[in-house]
């Protein structure tokens, strides 16, 4: 979680000084759900993600340095400098990938689960999105086929109570986003999003459930973004108030966690300072690897296009 | 060789990839129990059971997204659109996920798969379910387009988009399910992709036509020998990649060429071939190209309208007149 927080802040920072152009949706404040949920995977299971996926791909395993260098824009980034911050994809760690378009990915997660039954395995799928993909007609029908024919996938809607700047309220005539598991017939749960253990022990039981009885879930964790939207909504005030951003800041899921592990005496201060230290030198790294990474060659414009 | 059916062909092709590569499956709405609604997908589901056969709810888009993410994890799904029509509904996943994986993710996922289904003009199905629906794919890097017009090019091309590593679009007819010819019995027999054929020699003028335009342009050119002109029918196959090169060459040597697409012609296929024609062979060439196209209107339902939509022959034979007497 440190790691993620400390990269999306130089992330931030690497935008604003121009180094990382385009699109950055920032994960901050979220973290907990990407690290709780991937926290109770084996290295051969797959996650899968929306374009808000930066810690969705370092928690899965991905390297930071190869990252950095695709927000950069550079050849030795994930995608080769191709794909971006929204198109982060890393097959060594089985992550299949950030997608642009909201809901796109869903059906795609029930492939992989189907893909797992045909090939007799034994592995899971974590899918995750937000609450603004709810209400895309993908999501039921991905709903409907991991449902229908028992797919080993379980749906992680983060639900940070804005898709964009539209309030869930004003998106979603049922808010309850767990409820609509019901309707499917397969198991739904709500859980504190902030609270990276209950995440943990939630996803933990359902994954190891979707792995024994191939049966499907749908998580609703309950999160909230600290930033905009994007970079381009920096405050993301216009939709919401200050007063609630600042109230769910209270909720940071790392101080929570660490306030936690130092009340249980199995963290100390000098615990913390060393876990900042290690991912603040991490993340510089990762900043200079992108920095002496060269841009991609122009041939590269031509390449992946179609495979031989 | 054994004459059948271009159905039988398609099934054929199926099935023997099926057999070949235990990766290949078949999905899409209505294709096992109910055998397809135009019968391609025939005894499939007896030969090589529910797993491989898969009968979907009606749900372009989500079974579509199966499809690419099944092929992101190594198998190869044969997706069968009811019509292609309906594709519309899962041009997302086709435009923006499976032609776009292999480039976004830097070359380490491409997308093995095929959609397939009837497309085009049919008879009197009206504005919804007879169009020309090529033309929203072949504008896509990433995607291969195939529009295959004999039984033997359907198995051949078939074979060839299945073993292929990437989205290929593969569109029927459900006015050609019926019509019959010679196919190789060679199970690996493949038609390479992006190969056009010249279907009839002539030295007047090239024609270029494919699907159901091509056999109409190849009644008209009996027509036309009659009265002593010469027609060369050059059908591209597979519209992307095109085989320019066929077609130039054709060009060059009948220094003449009449494009004909079935599809409304405004940014049509014509207007492609007929700028590819004049940048590479203008000054071969003694006529302006003519481009016969389907009128600029839905498809009407009422059987008159609906053949005034379509080139029909006399408009085929006036254009390829045109440019011969230029």
């Amino acid at each position: 979680m440190a790691l993620i927080r400390r990269f999306e802040e130089k992330a931030a920072e690497m935008y604003a000084l121009g180094k990382i152009g385009g699109f950055l949706h920032l994960y901050i404040g979220q973290e907990a759900v990407a690290v709780g949920a991937t926290s109770t995977l084996r290295p051969d299971d797959y996650a899968v993600s929306s374009y808000r996926e930066h810690g969705h791909c370092l928690a899965k395993g991905s390297d930071p340095r190869r990252v950095m260098a695709e927000l950069f824009g550079r050849r030795d980034g994930l995608s080769k400098g191709k794909g971006g911050s929204m198109h982060l994809f890393d097959k060594s760690v089985n992550f299949l990938g950030g997608h642009g378009i909201v809901g796109a990915h869903l059906p795609l997660a029930a492939g992989a689960g189907f893909a797992i039954n045909y090939q007799g395995g034994d592995q899971v799928v974590l899918c995750f999105f937000g609450d603004g993909a709810v209400h895309e007609g993908e999501f039921h029908e991905a709903m409907n086929l991991v449902a229908l024919w028992k797919l080993p996938v379980i749906y992680i809607c983060e639900n940070n109570r804005y898709a964009m700047g539209t309030a869930i309220h004003r998106a979603l005539a049922q808010t309850e986003i767990w409820r609509f598991a019901e309707t499917y017939g397969i198991h739904g749960e709500a859980v504190d999003g902030m609270d990276v253990l209950a995440v943990r022990e939630c996803v933990g039981r359902v994954v190891e459930r979707a792995r024994r009885d191939k049966t499907p879930a749908l998580i609703e964790a309950r999160t909230y973004r600290f930033r905009g939207h994007s970079m381009r909504d920096p405050a993301g005030a216009v939709y919401r108030t200050r007063e609630e951003v600042e109230r769910e800041k209270q909720r940071d899921p790392i101080a929570l966690l660490t306030a936690r592990g130092l009340k249980d005496g199995v963290l100390s201060e000098a615990d913390v300072r060393a876990i900042e230290q290690n991912v603040a030198d991490a993340v510089d790294e990762a900043v200079a690897f992108a920095e002496a990474s060269p841009e991609p060659p122009a041939s590269f414009l031509f390449t992946d296009v179609y495979k031989d | 060789m054994a004459v059948m059916t271009y159905r039988e062909a398609l099934n054929l092709a199926l099935r023997e990839e099926m057999r070949r590569d235990p990766r290949v499956f078949v999905m899409g709405e209505e294709v096992g129990l109910y055998e397809g609604a135009y019968r391609v997908t025939q005894g499939l589901l007896k030969e090589f059971g529910e797993k491989r056969v898969v009968d979907t709810p009606i749900c372009e888009s989500g079974f579509t997204g199966v499809g690419v993410g099944a092929a992101m994890l190594g198998l190869r799904p044969v997706l069968e659109m009811m019509t292609f029509n309906f594709a519309i509904l899962a041009l997302d996943q086709i435009v923006n996920t499976a032609a776009k994986m292999l480039y976004m993710s830097g070359g380490q996922y491409n997308i093995p798969l095929v959609v397939r289904g009837p497309g085009g003009p049919a008879a009197q199905l009206a504005a919804q379910h007879s169009q020309s629906m090529e033309t929203y794919f072949y504008h896509v890097p990433g995607l291969k387009v195939v529009r295959p017009s004999t039984p033997a090019d359907a198995k051949g091309l078939l074979k060839s988009a299945i073993r292929d590593e990437n989205p290929v679009i593969f569109i029927e007819s459900e006015t050609l399910y019926a019509v019959k010819g010679e196919v190789p019995d060679d199970p690996d027999f493949t038609i390479p992709l992006g190969q056009a054929i010249v279907r009839r020699e002539g030295t007047d003028v090239t024609v270029v036509a494919y699907m159901g335009m091509m056999y109409r342009a190849m009644e008209v050119a009996e027509e036309l020998a009659r009265e002593g002109m010469s027609v060369e029918i050059v059908d591209p196959r597979t519209l992307r990649p095109m085989d320019t090169q066929t077609i130039v060459s054709s060009v060059r040597k009948t220094h003449r060429a009449v494009v004909i697409e079935a599809g409304a012609g405004f940014a049509g296929m014509g207007s492609e071939i007929l700028s590819f024609i004049t940048e590479q062979a203008f000054d071969d060439l003694d006529a302006p190209v003519e481009r016969v196209t389907g009128e600029n209107a839905p498809m009407p339902y009422a059987r008159n309208l609906e053949l005034l939509k379509t080139p029909s022959k006399a408009k085929i034979a006036a254009a390829i007149r045109k440019v011969c007497n230029a």
